[in-house]
């Protein structure tokens, strides 16, 4: 599903459908991000707003879970597991030429590339485990990541 | 002419390395020759290493073929293997492929085989028969049954699940949970997402025996975000049997109510906990709970909740549709039934392994491992994720049960086994240990939240050369404090991986060579 635009209209309409589900904060923070691609700051006073729950509630949920972003997506995002099973099989040399190949730093918010570690993607017997945009490569090496994100930048 | 069956698996795993689009280039090559070919995608077999696995239904079984590439079609189709003839590939009837022979398959009988959305090919296959036996017994009938059975929880903690069971069902209360633990965090395992993949209906039927035993309306399986294609089968599946009358107000025309949701985690470790996976399952910070109360007497909203680990429930309907006896036959000691290996890491020949307690971790590591991936020589295995301890390859022949890993400083966790070769540093492993525990912690108790990023710091400095008599007592100390101090596993067991490295790996805290900043 492509990304929307941010609007409060669109946002509650999202909404709508989460808030009356029995506990309702981390859904909706989770739609919202699957509607809009993040949860960005005005989407806080909403969920509040409709699950009944303060402010800061919502803010503590959604800084607590690894996988929802304040900030959009870059273009490419590429995620490469650094959990025990797949370092024995070299992802931390993985993420060395991955810095390398693609100029951006682990864990830092690029603009058009980001780096993360995760820690396990359950394919531990196929490592060096990595994704790019969500579509997982087993047996992750260097120009299998490259290729897999030209695929993506032309789609 | 009927079409000629050929299984395509379509395991997150198979697909990783590229059974999209071997199935896809199979399927435009039979209509390129005028085939009728009808592909199902199926399971996996578990038999990883060889992904993509294709088989072909040829009356008396099926004949494999592996690991097929996108560039082995055409060769593929001019042999004839659509006919179940050879080529290079060929790998013989899958029946007879020695690694999935020698095992036991009870919780994974089904994977690989059955269309995963099927429910005729899963009552072919033996499904629901449990579940219509525990229809027409009493809820107390059957408690007693999966007490019987021997049945422990897979998750890791392995609790008697039908002890845990009995607390709710004697509990009283209005609505009553059964919540399945699909948060399968720990590196190295993979066997519940293999089963939500490849059999889901199987988990479908131990929750609503679960359900009916204890007197619960509703089930919730808290899944892991980072498993995509596990949440789209189940909630398929949830469907489907919704739609077949199974799940809903009265679960195979009983009258009894029982319905499943899902929840989707938001990529916390420790959600994997039960009590902060029920947190999370109620929308907030994935904080662990003080215990007591117990979940089985105030769980999810403060209600009497089983919580189980995926294979736990995949395990009760064959329990049920067998019988205890038959189950409990298994295994070792205190510790029955099968358990559902996951070899992983740098192994040749990684995947599930499912046998009966008791066999040696070197058979798995040997005789179904084939040893390191790499070729170089083994050198250390992590057993039980990332809070389990590293054994040295002179400890291998200890015995795969809860009590033996126990006694040899170890725990079997869920089952995963995570091979190293000698190229890996142990010392890095345990700060790695130190620092996991430190991204990953909850935050509420301190021995965990800082005692992590204290332990961390105090490892690099003993590889530094700071003090390093001084520094691992104080490591050991810290370890301590972490064991006895900290609300959860996650605190409690990181210890765990870090003194087992010293003890066994001391020579690797010595210097820095081989640690990387």
């Amino acid at each position: 599903m492509p990304i929307a635009i941010w609007s409060t209209e669109a946002a509650q309409s999202v909404l709508d459908t989460t808030c009356n589900q029995p506990g309702p904060v981390l859904i909706s923070l989770q739609a919202i991000q699957e509607k809009f691609g993040y949860v960005p700051l005005e989407a806080i006073r909403l969920v509040a707003q409709a699950c009944n729950v303060s402010r800061a509630d919502v803010h503590g949920v959604l800084t607590f879970y690894h996988d929802l972003r304040r900030t959009p997506a870059p273009a490419t995002s590429v995620q490469i597991c650094l959990a025990e099973a797949c370092q024995s099989v070299g992802s931390r040399q993985l993420v060395d030429a991955a810095e390398t190949a693609l100029g951006a730093t682990l864990g830092s918010d690029g603009k058009d590339v980001e780096i993360k570690a995760v820690y396990c993607f359950g394919n531990c017997a196929l490592g060096p485990n990595a994704s790019v945009n969500g579509r997982l490569i087993g047996r992750a090496n260097i120009e299998a990541i490259l290729s897999a994100a030209e695929d993506e930048g032309t789609r | 002419m009927t079409p000629i069956k050929v299984y395509v698996p379509k395991d997150s795993a198979a697909r990783s390395i590229g059974s999209d689009q071997v199935a896809r280039a199979i399927e435009e090559e039979s209509i390129k020759r005028g085939l009728s070919i009808a592909i199902v995608r199926n399971g996996s077999r578990g038999a990883l290493w060889l992904e993509p696995l294709v088989e072909v239904e040829s009356g008396d079984g099926r004949t494999a073929y592996g690991p097929v590439q996108v560039s082995d079609v055409v060769s593929l189709f001019d042999a004839g293997f659509h006919l179940g003839q050879s080529h290079p590939l060929s790998l013989g009837k899958t029946d007879d492929i020695g690694w999935l022979a020698r095992q036991d398959r009870v919780t994974f009988a089904r994977v690989g085989i059955v269309d995963p959305l099927s429910i005729p090919d899963y009552q072919e296959q033996g499904g629901l028969v449990g579940l219509r036996r525990a229809l027409a017994m009493t809820s107390e009938e059957i408690v007693t049954e999966v007490t019987e059975s021997g049945l422990r929880g897979r998750g890791g903690a392995g609790f008697p699940a039908g002890i845990k069971w009995r607390t709710v069902m004697t509990t009283a209360g209005d609505h009553k949970y059964v919540c399945c633990n699909a948060d399968e965090g720990d590196s190295g395992t993979f066997a519940d997402r293999m089963l939500m993949e490849g059999d889901p209906f199987t988990l479908l039927e131990g929750m609503t025996i679960a359900g009916i035993a204890v007197g619960a309306i509703e089930g919730v399986i808290y899944i892991r975000s980072e498993y995509p294609d596990a949440i789209e089968t189940m909630t398929a599946a949830i469907e489907i049997a919704r739609e077949y009358g199974w799940l809903g107000s009265s679960v195979l025309g009983s009258g009894q109510n029982f319905d499943v949701r899902i929840r989707v985690g938001g990529g916390s470790y420790v959600c994997g906990e039960e009590t902060a996976m029920l947190e999370s399952i109620e929308g907030k910070r994935g904080v662990v709970r003080s215990k007591p109360p117990l979940p089985a007497i105030e769980g999810l909203f403060g209600k009497p909740t089983v919580i189980n680990n995926v294979l736990t429930l995949a395990s009760v309907p064959a329990i049920l549709a067998d019988g205890a006896s038959a189950y409990q036959s298994r295994g070792v000691g205190r510790s029955l039934g099968t358990q559902v290996f996951q070899l992983a890491g740098n192994i040749s020949r990684g995947g599930i392994v499912e046998l009966a307690f008791g066999v040696t971790l070197d058979s798995l590591i040997n005789d179904f491992g084939g040893g390191t991936l790499s070729g170089r020589p083994a050198r250390a295995v992590q057993v039980g994720g990332p809070l389990g301890a590293y054994f040295p390859i002179s400890a291998f022949n200890v015995s795969m049960d809860y009590e033996s890993l126990l006694a040899a400083g170890g725990m079997l966790g869920h089952g995963g086994i995570v091979l190293f070769d000698d190229s890996v540093n142990m010392a890095a492993q345990a700060k790695f240990a130190m620092d996991f525990c430190a991204v990953e912690s909850c935050g509420k108790c301190t021995p965990c939240r800082l005692g992590s990023v204290r332990g961390s710091e105090t490892i690099e400095k003993i590889i530094n050369g700071e003090d390093r008599v001084g520094n691992k007592r104080l490591l050991l100390e810290l370890c301590e404090v972490m064991a006895d101090g900290s609300l959860c596993a996650m605190g409690g067991l990181t210890p765990l991986p870090v003194r087992s490295a010293l003890l066994h790996f001391e020579e690797d805290f010595d210097s820095r060579r081989g640690v990387r900043k």
